[in-house]
């Protein structure tokens, strides 16, 4: 009893976080359990049922080549979803490693790699996501790297600017002085200070990665047909936008809900913990393209 | 004198950035798996026989070491050569200048767009903080973050041109032509700006020259237009300086939807060609565009709160 009025207290104390948290495992179950609850072979193709409305069998209807609209939307969040994570993981580890490593060195070395990062910053993230890709031809493999190398800039800088932050503060001062190494130093005090302002970051960048995944699957340079992904899916359905408007927004009300409830976690965790100021100026500002 | 010294201290500042990301264009080509000779072979449908392969490399001086390389590269950019497409066999900055004006149409009437609407609402949902046109402004603000913009596009021209046919489909011939690009670019900067304009109308309400003006007897409206607008707006413009790269970036994908012969379309087509002289260039503009971006959004901030090039002189 005091067990289910305690969760009862902490949901009411903090209803968006729950409801989002809530929200978010759907979405996550429904990815990964796509197998079992899609009604359909995402890519199965039946040109007897091409284009038909919601029925039994298909409810939401069926695309130009006749697949189960449903099964598709469902496995194209296990395709976004797993992309994002690579993609953040893996700049997480390269940011962390850049920018303990600048901002922990500082000096010369520092101003070094601060400036290549500011040349980086200095393009688009898209456009230069865009012409790796134009360079390595399109897929999902080129756009993830791509997308890593791009991504990880911001994060090195962020995490660097953290890194400066917890360096001068008494406790590392104290524990540099009882003699700990530098590696015990970084493992034990430095990372586990990044990490509660990291795991907001990383709410509202995985919303942000979904968004730059559909968008390069949309102009055809990311994860490429058949492969149900919901950037792909829009691109295929826009050239039934006249008589089939469906094709086109169904798959973007998926991203729309995705990266909105991701917003809004990433929201409530930063108020929550009182951290907004901690985050960067291009984390703070929406971004829009 | 001092504004000219604070002007020309931010430009200095941005010449590394711009050294450093006309290094990193050069590298671009540097990461392709495809010998760029091969790829200039392939799209001009020339069979890459050895011949044919030594004699582009030559051609494209491909043969040169990498430093020579890039020197004679930079020393090209400087005059305003940016070498020929691999795909029409016309100067890149021929074929890029006469598509600038359509994406610069593009980029400033969005930034139009968002400061008219968002200063209005940003001033009313400070003035009227926690009430309804706030809450308003404030889901705006987060749809404005959430809604891919490339869907976006699609909604507005499903339900604006396609079912009530107020505006035209694609093209850029007249204005109303940039309306719906224009709008679906604005949409998310419409978000941030009033929000931040909020955030810094408020915080600038507390400052003692405000409770002066008020013991002054000015009207609030007055003191907001006269007096607090141009210390709070200070914060959207920066981010309108930052914006503009993304507005460019954004144009890629917009001007491909509305088919509208932009620099941002003829970019995506580059990319399908490949055609490496035209992707390089590109990205090097909008790292210019980036920097002259944050430098006049530098130089109005210093026009609008003098005391920054104050700052500067004494050395901080």
């Amino acid at each position: 009893m005091e067990g289910i009025r305690r969760i009862g207290w902490t949901v009411s104390q903090h209803k968006v976080l729950s409801i989002c948290m809530v929200l978010i495992s759907i979405i996550v179950l429904s990815g990964l359990l796509a197998p079992l609850i899609a009604p359909n072979d995402p890519n199965f193709v039946d040109l007897m049922h091409k284009l038909e409305g919601p029925s039994k069998q298909f409810p939401l209807g069926t695309d130009q080549l006749g697949r189960c609209l449903l099964s598709r939307l469902l496995y194209g969040t296990r395709v976004s979803l797993s992309l994002a994570l690579l993609i953040v993981t893996s700049c997480l580890v390269i940011g962390t490693i850049i920018g303990c490593f600048a901002g922990y060195i500082g000096g010369k070395v520092d101003g070094l790699v601060m400036r290549i990062c500011d040349a980086i910053l200095a393009i688009p993230s898209l456009i230069l996501a865009i012409s790796l890709i134009a360079i390595w031809g399109a897929g999902w493999k080129q756009m993830a790297v791509a997308l890593i190398i791009v991504q990880s800039v911001y994060y090195a800088r962020f995490i660097r600017g953290l890194v400066k932050n917890i360096k001068q503060q008494t406790y590392i001062t104290a524990a540099k002085i009882a003699g700990t190494s530098t590696l015990r130093l970084m493992t034990r005090h430095i990372i586990p200070n990044l990490l509660p302002p990291l795991f907001i970051v990383v709410t509202l960048e995985i919303g942000w990665v979904i968004m730059d995944i559909s968008a390069l699957s949309f102009i055809g340079l990311g994860v490429q047909s058949p492969t149900p992904e919901w950037g792909a899916m829009i691109n295929e359905g826009k050239s039934f936008l006249r008589s089939h408007p469906r094709l086109m927004i169904v798959p973007g009300v998926m991203i729309f809900c995705m990266v909105a409830i991701l917003n809004l976690l990433g929201e409530a965790l930063s108020e929550r913990k009182g951290l907004s100021r901690l985050l960067p100026k291009w984390a703070k500002e929406a971004k829009g393209s | 004198m001092r504004w000219l010294a604070y002007v020309l201290n931010r430009l200095a500042m941005m010449v590394p950035v711009i050294v450093g990301a006309s290094f990193v264009c050069f590298l671009l080509l540097r990461a392709s798996p495809v010998d760029p000779a091969k790829a200039y072979l392939s799209v001009s449908n020339i069979v890459p026989t050895e011949q044919a392969i030594a004699a582009v490399r030559a051609e494209l001086g491909l043969d040169r070491s990498f430093w020579s390389q890039y020197g004679h590269w930079l020393w090209q950019l400087i005059h305003f050569d940016f070498g020929i497409s691999f795909f029409s066999k016309l100067p890149v900055a021929k074929e890029l200048a006469a598509r600038l004006p359509i994406t610069a149409t593009l980029a400033v009437s969005s930034l139009f767009i968002a400061f008219v609407i968002s200063i209005p609402l940003g001033i009313a949902s400070a003035l009227r903080k926690n009430r309804i046109i706030d809450h308003i402004s404030r889901i705006l603000a987060f749809l404005g973050a959430s809604i891919p913009q490339f869907w976006l596009a699609y909604l507005l021209l499903y339900f604006l041109s396609v079912k009530l046919d107020w505006f035209p489909l694609q093209g850029a011939d007249t204005w109303i032509h940039y309306v719906l690009p224009s709008f679906t670019l604005a949409f998310a900067l419409i978000a941030t700006y009033s929000r931040l304009l909020r955030a810094g109308l408020l915080e600038s309400m507390e400052e003692p020259f405000v409770l002066y003006a008020r013991a002054r007897g000015l009207s609030t409206y007055k003191i907001i237009i006269h007096h607090v607008l141009r210390h709070a707006i200070k914060p959207v413009i920066t981010a309108a300086g930052m914006n503009l790269g993304k507005l460019f970036a954004g144009a890629v994908i917009v001007e491909q939807i509305f088919s509208m012969p932009g620099m941002g379309g003829f970019f995506l087509e580059s990319v399908y060609h490949r055609d490496y002289p035209v992707i390089q260039s590109y990205v090097l503009i909008m790292a210019i565009a980036f920097v002259v971006g944050n430098l006049a959004a530098d130089v109005i901030q210093a026009y609008l709160d003098p005391r920054l090039t104050q700052k500067t002189n004494k050395g901080e």
